[in-house]
């Protein structure tokens, strides 16, 4: 048993906080999340060159083969400065899933250009009737001729404005609802037939629906084998529930410790309120829902890591634990600040939206709990 | 012990339903049924209509309002007839708020003035209690009126005022004197929002919408006789609108509509094979909600016909104020969970209902409901301080 990090995961952790503390105060935020693109290219630079893009890239395609210990370190500062950049969209869900089942061409046109900073992705999974299962899926491609032809409509998917290339999962054989059947696709976003609707999303983020209409690929564009996609959709899944669960842990934090502060200071009856116990509970109830996240971060994460047989269980159960603590965390920063609370000025409302839309994205609770029973 | 209704209150309830349909303005029902929000003129226009059948200012004496009298049963067919049909929730702050401390303490004058202009919506009230010290603690506040021959000049800032920026009056809460035992400084002042020296700056609140100001007063000149009741009578006024407030405080009947709509709803969205609604996790999180929403029903029940009987309504109404806000957070909730992903997509007021937004054609107010109904936990007395009043006043701690 050892909790401690590495010398080098602990240099990736400072330097992540750093950025944070000095480049990414709230106005910048506020800034950036309003903006045009959603996020500030030139952070996006700053990672690359720092080397966060391509930390958990395989070193033979180019990256630092670091494990899913750097990218969860990265995602909890990331998720105590409520950062807009798409690391989670770009990094975590697509380009892990390329460098270990992308083809060598795919590689060498995708991967490079990511860690470098200059290409975005998005994967495109979840469709208006499938909630969060990954297996329904009734986007069709069909065979024709040396090419596959796609139709279908994918919904919310995050970082659509920005993607130059989109992973789209589409159905090749079986029944709407079977794990067999489903094929990924490297898509071109200026592909013809593809029509995106971009909109805000409640965490000051950007998504996307997708139209695709007879939208036809070359056979280079499939990931990994024909019909056996599930199974790298739901690892990188997996993998992006650990690192969103590592900015929920990171969010969590930053409310408990703002609330606290906050009943330090605010007084009323000729007390500060933190004097009344009844919130003194609550804010120990927060912070210890934020310590048990934290301990089941680690669990799974390391799990994970080794490949151990019930990693996916704890995952799971994470993401569980997670969405409840996410949902009681947030509402209770806001109730304790009172009026303040709810407004838009102050930074705890933005991070109650994004414990809010965390709780959904892979998967609530509810969903969590029912696999968790099943595995 | 009795659970039936009388032939004459069933009649009642046909006439409700051969009202609304006949006079709900099929553009207002159509803006109410996607949940877009109402203009000024749409809520007041739906008020007048109310108030022309003797049915908007329904908690007010007759002799004021001029109406013809409805029992404890027949207000509770109304209510739930007019949340069936989805019509506008009424704005309380004149007919629910100012105008019971007029008729209840205010002078023939003042009542003359300001009851008909409330009764016809023609004047449009928002209320100045909390200051930005001043909110749990609200004998605290410090906005201070001073007397200068005939007229009060007020200065001082009164915050989270909801709708001030349409409000044609505001009654306030103001502090005339400085005295050992804070609340008997406090006076009730009604102003006129034209007066010079008031200003209002808006509050943009998590749900991205403008419901709530500040107001700043500085040198504002109010006459005298704009006073209600004494001076140093303020706090007693409010603890007295207070317990005034209790009929509806929970907003039953709407919280019945809006769990049906949930259910009819999560019925069309498919899971798997099935329906949402037929998922276990989901359906027994509408069961619990059902229950508590019934027990909170009959809890309010008893509280009216108690009060009908000649009792006072007292702490009972912090109880109904608690778990009628817990229910409408409960289910603003639930319609998030029940969207899924679709909950994410985020629009302004101004956009929803466009055909702009993507989903289910209900999606977009649902998430800004959520959002904005964090407030109902803390607004009005937050569920704190309303468990403080019940330890205190019930359970004698
Ligand atoms: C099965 C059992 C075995 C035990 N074994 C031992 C033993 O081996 N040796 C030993 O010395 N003692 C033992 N105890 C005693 C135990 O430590 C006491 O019961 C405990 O300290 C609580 O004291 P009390 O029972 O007097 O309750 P009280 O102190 O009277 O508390 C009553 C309630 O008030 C609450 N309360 C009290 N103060 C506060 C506060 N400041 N803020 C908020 N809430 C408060 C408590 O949490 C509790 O809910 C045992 C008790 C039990 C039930
Ligand atoms: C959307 C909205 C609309 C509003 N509209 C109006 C309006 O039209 N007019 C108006 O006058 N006001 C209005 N208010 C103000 C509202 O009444 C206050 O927000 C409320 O009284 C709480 O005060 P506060 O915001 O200063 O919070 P605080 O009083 O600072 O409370 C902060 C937290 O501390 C808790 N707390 C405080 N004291 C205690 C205690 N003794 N024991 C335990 N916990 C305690 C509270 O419950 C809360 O969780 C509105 C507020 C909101 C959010």
């Amino acid at each position: 048993m050892d909790f401690t990090f590495n010398e080098e995961q602990t240099m990736i952790q400072d330097q992540v906080e750093q950025f944070i503390q000095k480049e990414y105060d709230w106005e910048t935020r506020q800034e950036l999340s309003n903006s045009d693109l959603g996020f500030g290219a030139n952070n996006w630079k700053i990672f690359a060159e720092l080397g966060w893009l391509g930390i958990a890239i395989s070193e033979d395609n180019g990256g630092f083969g670091g494990s899913s210990i750097e990218t969860m370190l990265i995602m909890e500062e990331f998720g105590k400065g409520l950062v807009v950049e798409p690391f989670l969209e770009t990094i975590v869900m697509s380009s892990g899933l390329l460098d270990q089942y992308g083809t060598d061409e795919q590689k060498s046109e995708v991967i490079g250009s990511v860690i470098s900073g200059e290409m975005h992705l998005a994967l495109a999974y979840a469709e208006p009737q499938s909630r969060f299962n990954l297996s329904d899926v009734v986007t069709e491609a069909k065979v024709d001729g040396r090419n596959f032809v796609i139709n279908g409509f994918k919904s919310v998917v995050m970082n659509g404005p920005s993607a130059n290339k989109f992973i789209i999962s589409a159905r090749t054989s079986g029944k709407q609802l079977d794990k067999k059947g489903i094929s990924l696709f490297l898509v071109d976003s200026d592909v013809t037939g593809l029509t995106r609707t971009d909109y805000k999303t409640v965490d000051g983020r950007k998504a996307s629906d997708l139209n695709l209409e007879n939208v036809s690929v070359p056979s280079e564009s499939l990931i990994g084998s024909l019909d056996e996609g599930f199974n790298i959709l739901d690892e990188s899944i997996d993998r992006s529930i650990l690192a969103i669960s590592a900015e929920a842990v990171g969010a969590m934090e930053v409310l408990y410790k703002t609330t606290v502060e906050y009943t330090k200071t605010r007084e009323q009856f000729g007390t500060p309120i933190g004097k009344f116990q009844v919130l003194q509970h609550r804010m120990v109830d927060m912070f210890m829902e934020y310590e048990q996240c934290k301990s089941l971060l680690y669990m799974a994460t390391m799990k994970n890591e080794e490949g151990a047989p019930d990693a996916k269980k704890a995952i799971s159960g994470l993401k569980y634990q997670v969405g409840k603590a996410g949902k009681f965390v947030g509402q209770q920063a806001v109730q304790l600040h009172g009026g303040m609370g709810v407004t838009d000025e102050l930074n705890v409302g933005h991070y109650f939206k994004r414990l809010t839309t965390i709780g959904t994205i892979f998967g609530n609770a509810d969903f969590h709990l029912k696999q968790y029973t099943s595995l | 012990m009795d659970l039936t209704f009388s032939d004459s209150d069933l009649s009642f309830r046909k006439e409700v339903v051969s009202f609304l349909d006949n006079e709900y303005p099929t553009d207002i029902k159509e803006k109410q049924d996607k949940r877009i929000p109402l203009e000024k003129e749409e809520i007041i226009r739906w008020q007048k209509i109310l108030h022309n059948k003797g049915w908007f200012a329904i908690n007010w004496p007759t002799e004021f309002s001029g109406y013809k009298e409805l029992s404890v049963t027949e207000k509770y067919i109304l209510q739930e007839e007019l949340a069936k049909a989805n019509t506008p929730t009424t704005i309380p702050f004149g007919m629910g708020m100012c105008a019971p401390v007029i008729y209840s303490f205010g002078t023939e004058d003042q009542k003359e003035k300001h009851l008909p202009s409330i009764l016809n919506s023609d004047i449009w009230w928002c209320q100045g209690y909390s200051e930005p010290g001043s909110g749990s603690d609200l004998a605290s506040l410090k906005t201070k009126a001073e007397l200068v021959d005939d007229k009060y000049i007020v200065n001082g800032t009164k915050t989270w005022t909801t709708l001030a920026q349409h409000a044609d009056w505001i009654f306030c809460l103001v502090r005339t004197e400085t005295t050992p035992i804070k609340q008997e400084g406090i006076s009730f002042l009604l102003i006129d929002m034209s007066t010079p020296g008031i200003e209002v700056k808006p509050i943009i609140t998590i749900d991205g919408s403008h419901e709530v100001n500040m107001v700043y007063l500085d040198n504002v000149e109010v006459p005298k006789e704009n006073l209600i009741g004494e001076e140093g009578q303020g706090w007693n006024i409010a603890k007295f609108l207070l317990a005034h407030e209790r009929s509806g405080i929970a907003g039953i009947a709407a919280l019945k509509r809006e769990l049906k709509r949930l259910k009819e709803l999560s019925s069309e969205i498919p899971l798997g094979e099935g329906s949402l609604l037929e998922d276990s996790q989901f359906r027994s999180k509408i069961e619990e909600t059902e229950i508590e929403l019934t027990a909170t029903e009959f809890t309010e029940l008893r509280t009216l016909a108690a009060m009908s009987q000649g009792g006072s309504p007292g702490a009972e109404s912090s109880i109904l104020k608690i778990k009628g806000t817990e229910l409408q957070q409960t289910i603003s909730e639930l319609f998030v969970e029940m969207l899924g992903y679709y909950a994410h997509p985020f629009y302004l007021e101004n956009e929803i209902g466009s055909n702009e937004t993507v989903g289910p054609d209900y999606a977009a107010p649902v998430m800004p409901h959520y959002l904005n109904y964090r407030k109902v936990s803390i607004y009005g007395g937050s569920n704190e301080i309303q468990r403080n009043v019940i330890s205190k006043a019930i359970l004698g701690l």
